[in-house]
């Protein structure tokens, strides 16, 4: 089995699934009793704490732990009151399903969101603004320019997140860098366990909660905390920049992978190619070639990868995102998402060309003939 | 808790119980240890079958898919559900605020009345207030005192702009069974929507949402020795409930809940479910039987000793205990080889009496002295005996030392005393 769908999720790190089990079996541990194993969990879970916060340029920010990205994305949107909220168009459901009033900001041909539509926006906009804009796409990889649409948000006086889920692992990340003011974090994107995640918050940044009752997390998230989880999320955090020291070879399977499709089928397309994109993913487009028809043949050959975001439960829509980047219907339903991750060769690559290709020759030949 | 044995202060017991690790855990109402068989069932899905369960296009997807799926048919196993009516949630916190939130929410327009009771799990109690902020009107039932709701003031509490009663299953302080199928035929008469904070209930004693006529159901993974941050909503198809999401994104769980689902917990809570109801009827002799034991010894034997709640309606993993003449500190300091709460984990690092122990009439002093020892799947008689000589002991002790003890015994009514300002 050939696994290329590392941004749908990724295996979780042994030294990961070694604190959970460690967490596990040291007994019940919730971080709110005040006796020993209390006092055990607690230091579990502000140790994770810290470990996150130093990982991601965020110390003197708050970590508020969420069951994971899409709550913390939640968390970020709705827990603001009183702002104009501007998304922009190829955010994840997560942020587009509850910024149900939000101005959506375009994104040009190559992906990237386009900052002088931005400032028009915020200017028109008066009053106090809020901007989430994600670090990195889940579909294409394509990178947006946060930092500079911190800035120019700051300069309006607002208030910036983003939704560095898919980044995180595969480019540098730092709160402080970016100069953002929120940033949502998911652990099992980068070999953390599910159920875990964050959104990180500046200090000075009045977040009020969604889910409440018992007061953990600063009283902005209640619940039992999941200490294994949190543990395990922190040490995944910790070999994050293990992951970005692989990131050089991942490209180099990739380009060499894109490259070889693109020399047999001068057709193909590789979506937000032109944009800076993260370096293990590929958005590719397979001429007269519907996208489920591609994941039928390649889940034969063994070879697991998807056709956009893992989410929508069954249904196949069109990729919102290709759809923003001005792709036409057709075309973006014959796309499929290709994601590598760290432990992918040279081979399995080969592999996953070679299928490709027969699929492409198959049925393009065909059409040739006809 | 390995790191946790230390020679006993009580040496001669511990000689004769050898095995007995300390602290002993007495807390089970604020988390318990995951059974090894859930943490077997759920390694897997850590390691080789990792896959994310909305994957629609390869097999670990579909692996993962099938998992959640089963785990979901053990869960409305558990409860007389069907499994389409489960929804998964980080937890019962997660549960309670969709539950109440989301009806008040979708049903804002015709209804604006909430009935809930004021000794229910904070996260019940800040849901409604939430809901009050918004312009909703929200019904606080009292209690008597014995912990039980008055159903006769449930009946008056309810209008025709009343859209949901909440009222928990077993209570997290101090244990006692609120009469779900009473409660249940009211609100199925008078077309209300009953919700039940079933967190210290699913898994401990047999829950039928068809015969108690429950219309959605909070559970909690962790407190089934299942793993944390998993949790389900009960969320009845027939009548259909409908209720707004909290978190909104990619769609899952058929809109309710967004989000990845995490298949090893959920595979944990599927697994702790089927153990639970396998060996509900056992387990429940079993912990009775510790539990009239520590009872009878503790309360009955040593005086001035009361069990907070009632008697009979109660799960009897959960003992509440006031000691009075005593100083609450001293109390937790002198029996610190029991891993044991005031009450609520989410509060007790706080010295506030608790709101539950008050709104049964307990007096502040009483309240302060207060105890919960939790009894669970791994509590062993040596344990129980343990626990008992180091209440009976340190009792004693802590009694000779206090002045107020020392005049309750020369016959001085405290109640009449004024003291003096300080």
């Amino acid at each position: 089995m050939i696994y290329l769908d590392h941004n749908a999720t990724a295996p979780v790190k042994p030294e990961a699934i070694r604190v959970m089990a460690e967490a596990i079996q040291a007994g019940p541990l919730n971080p709110s009793s005040v006796h020993s194993a209390g006092r055990m969990a607690r230091k579990i879970v502000e140790q994770a704490r810290t470990k996150i916060a130093t990982v991601f340029g965020a110390e003197g920010a708050d970590v508020i732990f969420t069951s994971g990205g899409t709550e913390a994305n939640n968390l970020a949107i709705c827990g603001l009151e009183g702002y104009n909220v501007m998304v922009s168009a190829v955010e994840h459901y997560s942020v587009l399903k509850p910024a149900r009033e939000a101005k959506i900001i375009p994104v040009g041909a190559d992906g990237a969101v386009d900052l002088r539509e931005l400032e028009i926006i915020l200017k028109r906009s008066g009053g106090k603004c809020f901007v989430s804009i994600m670090l990195a796409n889940n579909e294409t990889g394509v990178i947006q320019p946060v930092r500079e649409i911190a800035r120019l948000t700051h300069d309006f006086g607002g208030i910036v997140h983003s939704d560095v889920v898919q980044a995180a692992g595969k480019i540098p990340v730092s709160l402080g860098d970016l100069g953002v003011d929120m940033m949502t974090v998911s652990s099992h994107k980068f070999g953390g366990p599910q159920g875990a995640g964050a959104l990180i918050v500046k200090k000075e940044i009045a977040v009020s909660p969604m889910i409440s009752g018992g007061g953990q997390e600063f009283g902005l998230r209640a619940g039992t905390e999941n200490v294994p989880a949190i543990a395990g999320f922190g040490v995944a955090a910790e070999l994050l920049p293990e992951n970005l020291r692989r990131m050089e070879e991942i490209k180099v399977l990739r380009t060499y992978m894109e490259k070889e499709i693109k020399s047999f089928a001068e057709d193909a397309k590789i979506f937000g190619e032109s944009a800076e994109r993260l370096a293990n993913t590929s958005c590719i487009s397979m001429p007269n070639v519907k996208a489920e028809l591609q994941l039928i043949e390649f889940d034969l050959a063994g070879i697991c990868i998807s056709s956009g975001a893992a989410c929508s439960s069954g249904k196949v829509l069109v990729s919102h995102v290709l759809q923003a980047m001005g792709v036409a219907k057709p075309e973006a339903e014959t796309a499929v998402r290709v994601s590598l991750g760290i432990d992918n060769t040279k081979a399995e690559i080969d592999e996953f060309i070679a299928v490709w290709k027969n699929l492409y020759a198959r049925v393009n030949g065909q059409k040739l003939a006809a | 808790m390995e790191k946790f044995i230390r020679p006993g202060k009580w040496a001669e017991i511990s000689s004769m119980k050898p095995n007995i690790k300390l602290p002993i855990y007495m807390d089970y109402q604020a988390t318990t240890p995951m059974d090894p068989r859930v943490l077997e069932a759920m390694l897997p899905y850590f390691i080789e079958k990792f896959g994310n369960p909305h994957s629609r296009s390869h097999s670990y997807g579909w692996e993962a898919e099938a998992a959640v799926e089963k785990a979901r048919k053990q869960v409305a196993d558990l409860i007389g559900a069907s499994e389409k009516e489960i929804v998964f949630t980080s937890g019962a916190t997660e549960s309670n605020n969709m539950a109440i939130k989301g009806i008040g929410h979708f049903y804002k327009d015709k209804k604006n009345h909430i009935i809930t009771v004021v000794t229910e799990h904070k996260c019940v109690l800040d849901a409604a207030r939430h809901l009050e902020q918004e312009g909703f009107k929200v019904t606080y039932l009292p209690v008597q005192q014995n912990g039980l709701i008055d159903l006769e003031e449930l009946k008056k509490a309810i209008t025709d702009k009343t859209v949901l009663v909440s009222v928990m299953a077993v209570n997290n302080e101090i244990g006692v069974i609120q009469p779900l199928k009473e409660i249940g035929k009211i609100t199925r008469e008078r077309g209300v929507f009953f919700h039940t904070d079933a967190a210290q209930a699913f898994g401990k004693i047999p829950l039928n949402v068809e015969e108690m006529n429950i219309d959605l159901m909070s559970i909690s993974g962790h407190k089934i020795y299942g793993p944390k941050g998993i949790g389900a909503l009960y969320v009845r198809r027939r009548p259909r409930v409908r209720l707004e999401p909290l978190i909104n994104g990619g769609g899952q769980e058929r809109g309710m809940r967004s989000g990845t689902l995490p298949t090893p917990l959920i595979v944990g809570l599927g697994e702790a479910a089927t153990l639970a109801q396998k060996e509900m009827p056992e387990e429940y002799k079993r912990v009775k039987k510790l539990s009239d034991k520590f009872y009878n010894a503790v309360a009955r034997e040593i005086p001035d000793v009361f069990l907070n709640g009632d008697e009979k309606n109660r799960y009897p993993g959960n003992l509440n205990l006031s000691f009075a003449y005593i100083e609450g500190e001293s109390m937790i300091m002198a029996i610190k080889d029991l891993a044991v709460s005031s009450g609520s984990a989410c509060t007790s690092a706080s010295l506030e009496p608790s709101y539950v122990l008050r709104s049964l009439g307990v007096e502040e002093e009483m309240a302060h002295t207060s105890i919960r020892f939790g009894i669970g799947r791994f509590t062993t008689e040596s344990e129980i005996d343990y626990a008992i000589e180091v209440i009976r002991s340190n009792i004693e002790k802590l009694r000779q030392m206090s002045p107020l003890w020392e005049m309750v015994q020369e016959g001085v009514d405290l109640k009449k005393i004024e003291w003096a300002a300080h």
